[in-house]
């Protein structure tokens, strides 16, 4: 690499503006094409890889769709009902395939759409590029039709962004914005291009983006602090694991499993996590946090030695901060150093991308097993079964519950399915009871707890896996935030299933207002439609289970079709979710009623 | 923990959008920003962040760290008033006619080793540099007399200690 004696002159990375030195040399002899900066978008996006967006036309985004229609045959664009929905199926794309998913949008009301999906895809770091049109240049900051400030408002909710006013910017942006949504912790990044750049011409050529210099994704690991978590490993007594999506992120799955087999660590997720161990491995011990399982919230109060692996100790896993987990020592492995003792103070911090981290720490931990420690989870489970997971999985009452539906489902997709989750108690029990064997299946709004992110989500994460089964599990409130994406389903007959357990309220609130606001239901009782009409409506093939007997083989006829396939199960109107530790309880404080 | 002074020194990439984002962190905190300077650094095209805040330490090192982790911002620093020289400057605009008519004023200007700047037939500009207590008491000496217009800029700030990013720095300017 050559190298001029002074930084580069624009504000972008420098490894950047060798890559643009490099290809001014490569443009010599690699010649140069020349188009429009509309077209150069679409080739930008070819040469990432890209060949699915999604997104919402609209005038100042015009010229790239203008470029989109010639080049249907690279690359298919799916317009959604509504800009959310966009993002959320471009995030139901990235999480099942690792890939960057892309949404597209118009300026102004088209831009702000994408808001909500921007929030989840920063919070449960999701790789997502959002393209949004802008008002010509020459019109910024005039109030002109249709602009919006996306950037200034975009900017809590995106790892990076940035606007382009002239075409020439284009393909190191683009470039840039792939690499940033990507690699280290990913996240969202936002591009808004004015009108007047997509008609510019330019002379493109394209060179992928492999660093930028004030940009540091995976910090190096440091062999010390490995050797000090393996002595600690090594030493302990009542050694415990909670994983969270980061191995998932960093694929670090065989070496999570590995480690914990070799240690004879019992190993807890938490939502984000779940779907990265097989849920019959007999050392998971299950889900932690609010409605987690008994033992692994519990425990973690007994436990000697916490490793915290890509988790980030939110506070819907931690409950109460002051008394989480004093009694041990913390071992934390992240990949984001803003992570550290921020919510809970580690003992020791291992920095690193998971996969390499536990491949070095892996040698230096010695072989165990911690029988009788685990036998303390295996008799949490007891006491959480008899009095909990028993009636929710095999109810004696006469009311559909919500488990013994993600049981039937469990059977009949023979724990392959990908399960997307919407927000509420759907969610939770879901989470809870559902089983996954292979890893990405459990496709859920985490950190931002979106309702309406279920539906576009599976629609993506059916298209990023097209020959796994993906089933939607979506609550009465939250599918009607999102339902208009039916007409995606039904155009493109892309084959999810989608089980709405209609509670005919928004359960989760419900079951707060009942246990904290002594049953004042304020506008949680839902007055529905016919879901099942609504259904036909888009021509997806739809049926309706209001009793116990019609659940298997109507379960089982779903999972059977190729096709889209709409299921209302009338679910019990009252029940409640449990274990639950209150908000700002105590682990310890779980209740199990 | 206890509250107190510490300034913030951000070595970023020129960006148009960062302020915005920076800022945005310190909002949701709901910590003020006491004094922001923004200029060029030793490193050429590297801009400097100077940002005063009154906060627990815990809670400015968790903020460092989110600023640090934005793309643009290559390395972020606290350090206490102890561990920094710094400084603020101020102007002081004041009526011409007082310039000779009070003699005291003429012995503000010898004793707080401040400057005149321009003396014009209305008015005539001092400008003072120091610690905010040292503007703060020649502000109080001026008061009585009437001040024009008064104007005080954000604190500049170097450490006492190398900063670790030197070499990191020196390492761009080879590239
Ligand atoms: C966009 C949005 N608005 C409000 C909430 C607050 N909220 C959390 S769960 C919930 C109820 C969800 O009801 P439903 O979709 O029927 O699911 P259920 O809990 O009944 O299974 C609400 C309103 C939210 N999470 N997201
Ligand atoms: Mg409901």
């Amino acid at each position: 690499m050559t190298r001029g004696t002074h930084p580069p002159k624009e504000g972008v990375g420098g490894r950047i503006m060798e890559t643009v030195k490099e290809k001014k040399a490569v443009a010599k002899e690699q010649k140069s094409i020349r188009i429009s900066g509309a077209e150069a978008i679409i080739h930008c996006l070819l040469a990432e890889g890209v060949d699915l967006l999604y997104g919402y036309p609209g005038g100042a985004i015009m010229p790239v769709y203008d470029e989109l229609y010639k080049f249907q045959d690279k690359l298919t664009h799916i317009l959604t009902r509504h800009e959310q929905g966009a993002t959320h199926a471009a995030q139901g794309y990235a999480r099942v395939s690792g890939k960057v998913g892309v949404a597209m949008a118009t300026s102004g009301p088209g831009a702000t759409n994408l808001v909500t999906g921007l929030a989840d895809a920063q919070i449960d770091s999701t790789p997502m590029v959002c393209i949004t049109g802008q008002v010509p240049r020459h019109l910024l900051g005039s109030d002109a039709f249709q602009e919006t400030d996306i950037i200034g408002i975009s900017t809590p909710v995106t790892k990076w962004n940035h606007q382009i006013t002239k075409a020439s910017e284009i393909p190191e942006v683009m470039a840039k914005a792939f690499f940033i949504a990507k690699s280290g912790r990913p996240g969202p990044v936002l591009i808004d291009i004015t009108k007047n750049a997509q008609f510019e011409e330019i002379d493109f050529v394209y060179e992928k983006c492999s660093g930028v210099r004030s940009y540091n994704p995976v910090p190096k690991p440091n062999m010390g602090s490995i050797e000090a978590a393996a002595e600690l490993i090594n030493n302990a007594k009542k050694p415990y694991i909670v994983w969270g999506q980061g191995v998932i992120l960093g694929e670090a799955e065989e070496e999570l499993k590995a480690l914990i087999e070799k240690a004879g660590i019992p190993a807890a997720w938490t939502i984000m996590g779940e779907s990265a161990i097989p849920t019959s491995h007999p050392l998971n011990v299950g889900m932690v946090g609010m409605h987690g399982n008994y033992g692994p919230n519990i425990l973690t109060n007994e436990c000697d030695l916490l490793l915290a692996i890509g988790m980030r100790f939110d506070d819907r896993v931690t409950g109460s901060l002051d008394t989480y987990a004093k009694q041990a020592k913390v071992v934390h492995f992240e990949i984001d150093p803003a992570e550290i003792n921020k919510n809970v103070t580690a003992d020791i911090a291992v920095l690193g991308n998971s996969k390499e981290t536990l491949k070095l720490l892996l040698p230096l931990v010695n072989k165990n097993s911690h029988e009788t420690w685990h036998n303390k989870f295996k008799e949490k489970y007891k006491v959480e079964f008899d009095t909990v997971i028993k009636n929710d999985i095999h109810p004696t009452k006469e009311g559909l519950t919500m488990g013994e539906v993600i049981e039937e489902i469990n059977l009949a997709s023979k724990n392959k399915a990908v399960i997307v989750t919407d927000v509420g108690q759907h969610q939770m029990i879901a989470c809870r009871y559902a089983k996954f064997e292979d890893s990405k299946s459990n496709i859920t709004s985490g950190g931002l707890g979106t309702m309406g992110f279920a539906l576009p989500a599976a629609i993506g994460a059916k298209m990023g896996a097209m020959d796994r089964e993906v089933v939607a599990i979506i609550g009465d409130g939250g599918y009607q935030m999102t339902i208009q994406e039916l007409g995606v389903i039904f155009q493109h007959q892309i084959p999810v299933k989608i089980v709405v357990l209609n509670n005919d309220h928004l359960g989760m609130v419900r079951q707060w207002q009942e246990l904290f606001f002594e049953s004042r239901y304020a506008s949680t009782v839902m007055v529905n439609p016919d879901f099942v009409k609504i259904a036909e409506g888009y021509h997806i093939e739809s049926k309706r289970v209001s009793e116990r007997k019609d659940l298997k083989a109507t379960v089982q006829e779903m999972i059977a079709s190729d096709k889209p396939y709409f299921l209302e199960v009338k679910v019990e109107k009252e029940d409640n979710v449990f274990p639950m530790i209150p908000s700002g309880a105590s682990v310890s404080d779980i209740r199990l009623k | 923990m206890e509250k107190q002074w510490f300034t913030i020194s951000v070595y970023s990439e020129n960006n148009v959008g960062l302020l915005n984002r920076i800022s945005g962190i310190f909002l949701k905190r709901h910590i003020n920003i006491e004094s922001l300077n923004v200029s060029k650094s030793e490193i050429e095209n590297v801009s400097k962040f100077t940002i005063v805040i009154n906060a627990t330490e815990d809670w400015t090192r968790k903020i460092v760290g989110q600023i640090e982790k934005q793309i643009e911002v290559i390395k972020a620093f606290y350090h206490t008033d102890d561990e920094t020289i710094y400084q603020e400057s101020a102007l002081f605009k004041i009526a011409s006619g007082l310039l000779f008519d009070e003699r005291q004023i003429q012995n503000i200007i010898k004793d707080s080793n401040s400057q005149i700047v321009t003396v014009s037939r209305d008015f005539f500009v001092l400008a003072k540099s120091g610690r905010r207590h040292e503007i703060d008491e020649m502000h109080k000496l001026l008061e009585p007399f009437g001040i024009m217009q008064f104007v005080r800029s954000g604190r500049i700030a170097v450490t006492k200690s190398e900063m670790q990013i030197t070499a990191l720095l020196e390492e761009f300017q080879e590239q």
